[in-house]
């Protein structure tokens, strides 16, 4: 009873919650990898472009919720998505038609483009300000519980309860969805294969016949996807406040480059490392040890390796190490 | 002659304007933005030695900015001496406990070849003494932190004169931006950016969450000054006459003996604060004057010339026997220095010290947008540069509300466009220096004043 008490504590507090956040992360970092292998440079306004699908989704989903649709017991938000990613994804494609198109075409060191990047990033963040404010908003309406503490514990007898958020199950299903069809995408199509070929050897591309213009425009859609979905997921589970995306880029972009950046699955798979990293060295382990050790042996402290405030150093930490150990991160960069 | 006239153009036009705040906002906005165009200007010039005469890309600004701001507190507070009779002992073992591990890993990776094994004994020596740190710290702390947690509840400093602490800001930022060097500095441009920005991330959150050492997010306030106090100067006679003096004109017109005084209490006021901030810009002007002199010698030195070298063509540089390495190094060093100076500069000026204040957006990529405006190599083009942002950065708001005031006069007041536009003004400051980025960039990436090459 003890140990499966145990193992209820720790999926409560931290496998299950881990996999949520790991699964927006390795969304965000997908985008980054995308960015980063075809176009060749460090996306910063990743935080604030996630934003601004978001931002998009909320509106849709007040005006939704206005003229009296919904989605039953699910949250509107997800009706809402594909209006979010078609002008998420015009809204990306202006911006390189304006901005990144240019130095693209002149073939300017990655620098400049991240340079530029940080242009971009300002603008989009006045634009999300001007027009929603940098309030916080909650956006999540149908049920919130699939399983409440209570339910389970009833249901099971067991003295530790289990809850999960019906946004912690969207988010992995979803994002196991969108990541599924990216895949299948970059590696059975034909589009996906020029696209790969263009990240590996641009003039080696460019030489079989492979249209630049398109593998750019569709390198954009994907990433319009995969902000857009990325954003509004974590919104709906937390709540959308404009700041915090923005900071939330620095996880993500940790996540890239801990898998390797410019390849898609070590960005998947590092957006899991990162997340497991944060929460697991963060948790206070008391409760968990309480269960498994004989009850004279029962731990005092927490418990805990580092305080919760450090949450975004551990990840950071983990980034420095990889550099430090594996500058090409975990699974081989570049290539997509 | 010629080739200073963009210059001196340039700066005229950037002074005209500060003036031009003064008369119609007021004297004391004007200088307090030429305070912190002045401390701008100095993280500018700290960002542009490491861009510009090297091509390092430095997003850590903000981590150096901190340092500095912590200097101020560890060096001009007085020292807490309860605190440091519940907790010092402990936390001067720690300190020790610290420099043990940080050599015996250098005698390690000297001593030990093989690279896995080398590996592994430097993880277990860091995992080891973190356990042991937290073992002797742990209590310490909690003690510390329950002095009198309402107005210190931390070490406290050494209560020394507090321009003193701009040195050590200095020193500070040069200490840290070494170990963060060994460990960045080797990587390509794009990633150093996001390792030094997150490696500043990181200094921010200790900083942020050790209460025992800058008392964290509950902020130091009431630092000292090297200026009077406003409150002092007006009690001071010298001053009361001296107002008196310029005002002379003001004065005589009124007749009445207590509205006079009303009056010359009212302009006492006023020109205590002004002169107090006069004070101020005086020691950041003198601090830019001397930094600026000493980066302008080292560009045209030869070991300007060797850096330059470098940035332009790194392999063939190395090639010619220079070390790219050490130069590098050492000029993230001295770069990342003179920006610790400036965060020293800014506590100093704001008198309080709030860790939570320091957010990447103003302290990084605010930086970075005034080296790139400005111009990069150039120290006058740096300095401009923050001149010049930093004056947008704080005036679009006014500007964007006489904008749209000016834009949505035929609407009516009640109007819910308009009371939307006028409540987001402030928002239009990421929106002007945004796009004043892109427009550099794309038309003149070189900066409003670009690098000059003087060809001897």
């Amino acid at each position: 009873m003890d140990i499966l008490n145990a193992i209820i504590v720790l999926l409560n507090y931290t496998i299950i919650p881990a996999l949520s956040y790991g699964s927006q992360l390795a969304l965000g970092a997908i985008f980054v990898t995308l960015v980063y292998g075809v176009l060749r440079f460090a996306n910063f306004a990743t935080g604030d472009m996630m934003s601004f699908g978001t931002m998009v989704a909320v509106l849709f989903t007040y005006y939704f919720q206005s003229i009296g649709i919904n989605f039953g017991i699910l949250p509107t938000a997800l009706l809402t998505i594909p209006f979010a990613i078609l002008i998420m994804i015009l809204y990306m494609l202006t911006i390189d038609k304006f901005v990144f198109s240019y130095y693209r075409i002149k073939k300017s060191p990655p620098v400049q483009l991240a340079m530029v990047s940080v242009g971009v990033m300002f603008v989009t963040q006045a634009i999300i300000r001007i027009i929603i404010g940098p309030f916080d908003r909650r956006f999540l309406d149908g049920e919130k519980f699939i399983l409440k503490a209570i339910e389970f514990k009833e249901m099971t007898g067991l003295s530790e309860g289990l809850t999960i958020k019906s946004t912690q199950l969207i988010t992995i299903v979803v994002t196991i969805i969108v990541v599924s069809i990216m895949f299948w995408f970059l590696n059975k199509t034909k589009t996906g294969t020029s696209m790969r070929a263009y990240s590996d050897n641009e003039d080696l591309a460019l030489l079989s016949g492979i249209d630049p213009k398109k593998v750019v425009m569709i390198t954009w859609m994907i990433a319009g996807v995969l902000a857009t979905v990325g954003g509004v997921l974590y919104g709906l589970d937390k709540s959308y406040k404009p700041f915090v995306y923005f900071n939330n880029m620095l996880p993500i972009f940790a996540a890239a480059i801990v898998g390797g950046i410019g390849n898609p699955f070590g960005a998947f798979l590092g957006g899991y490392v990162i997340a497991f990293a944060e929460i697991l060295i963060t948790y206070a382990y008391k409760r968990f040890f309480t269960y498994l050790l004989p009850e004279n042996l029962e731990p005092d402290s927490l418990l805990q390796l580092l305080s919760t405030d450090y949450k975004f150093a551990v990840s950071f930490s983990i980034l420095v190490i990889v550099l430090l150990f594996r500058p090409s991160g975990i699974f081989k960069g570049k290539t997509l | 002659m010629k080739q200073y006239t963009n210059i001196i153009a340039a700066y005229a036009i950037m002074i005209l304007l500060i003036i031009m705040v003064g008369i119609l906002q007021s004297w004391s906005i004007a200088l307090s933005i030429l305070n912190y165009c002045l401390i701008s200007a100095v993280m500018t010039m700290g960002a542009n030695i490491q861009w510009g005469y090297a091509g390092l890309i430095n997003f850590g600004i903000m981590g150096y900015t901190a340092l500095g701001g912590l200097a101020v507190v560890l060096v001009s507070v007085a020292p807490v001496p309860e605190a440091w009779e519940a907790g010092g002992f402990n936390m001067i073992i720690c300190l020790l406990i610290i420099v043990t591990i940080v050599f015996s890993i250098k005698y390690i990776s000297k001593k030990i070849q093989s690279s896995k094994k080398k590996n592994f004994s430097i993880a277990g020596i860091i995992i080891l003494g973190l356990i042991l740190l937290r073992f002797v710290s742990g209590p310490a702390i909690e003690s510390i932190e329950a002095v009198d947690p309402a107005k210190t509840g931390f070490l406290g400093g050494l209560g020394m004169p507090i321009l003193f602490s701009w040195i050590i800001g200095g020193l500070f930022a040069a200490g840290v931006a070494f170990v963060i060097g060994k460990i960045a500095l080797g990587l390509r441009a794009d990633y150093l950016a996001i390792a030094t920005l997150l490696i500043a991330e990181i200094i921010v959150s200790i900083i942020k969450h050790e209460d025992w050492l800058a008392r964290g997010v509950k902020n130091v306030i009431g630092l000292k000054r090297p200026v009077p106090y406003e409150i002092d100067l007006q009690n001071t006679p010298w001053f009361i006459e001296l107002v008196e003096k310029f005002n002379k004109g003001k004065l005589s017109i009124i007749n009445s003996m207590t509205e006079r005084q009303d009056t010359l209490n009212q302009l006492i006021i006023e020109a205590s604060s002004v002169y107090v901030k006069l004070c101020m810009a005086g020691l950041f002007l003198s601090v830019v004057i001397v930094l600026l002199i000493l980066t302008q010698k080292a560009l045209y030195s030869p070991w300007g010339r060797k850096m330059r070298a470098i940035r332009d063509n790194e392999i063939a540089a190395s090639a010619m026997g220079k070390n790219v390495v050490k130069e590098h190094l050492l000029i993230f060093i001295l770069g990342s220095a003179i920006v610790g100076i400036a965060g020293a500069m800014m506590v100093t000026n704001d008198g309080l010290f709030t860790p939570g204040s320091y957010r990447p957006m103003r302290y990084t990529f605010v930086i970075w947008v005034m080296v790139i405006v400005g111009g990069t190599g150039n120290n006058f083009g740096s300095i401009l540069g923050g001149f010049v942002v930093w004056f947008l950065w704080v005036e679009a708001a006014p500007i964007a509300l006489f904008l749209i005031n000016l834009f949505t006069s035929h609407l009516p007041e009640t109007n819910a466009l308009k009371i939307h536009l006028i409540e987001s003004a402030p928002y239009f400051r990421f929106l002007m220096i945004g796009i004043g980025l892109l427009i550099i960039m794309r038309y003149r990436p070189q900066g409003i004043l670009p690098e000059k090459i003087i060809k001897q």
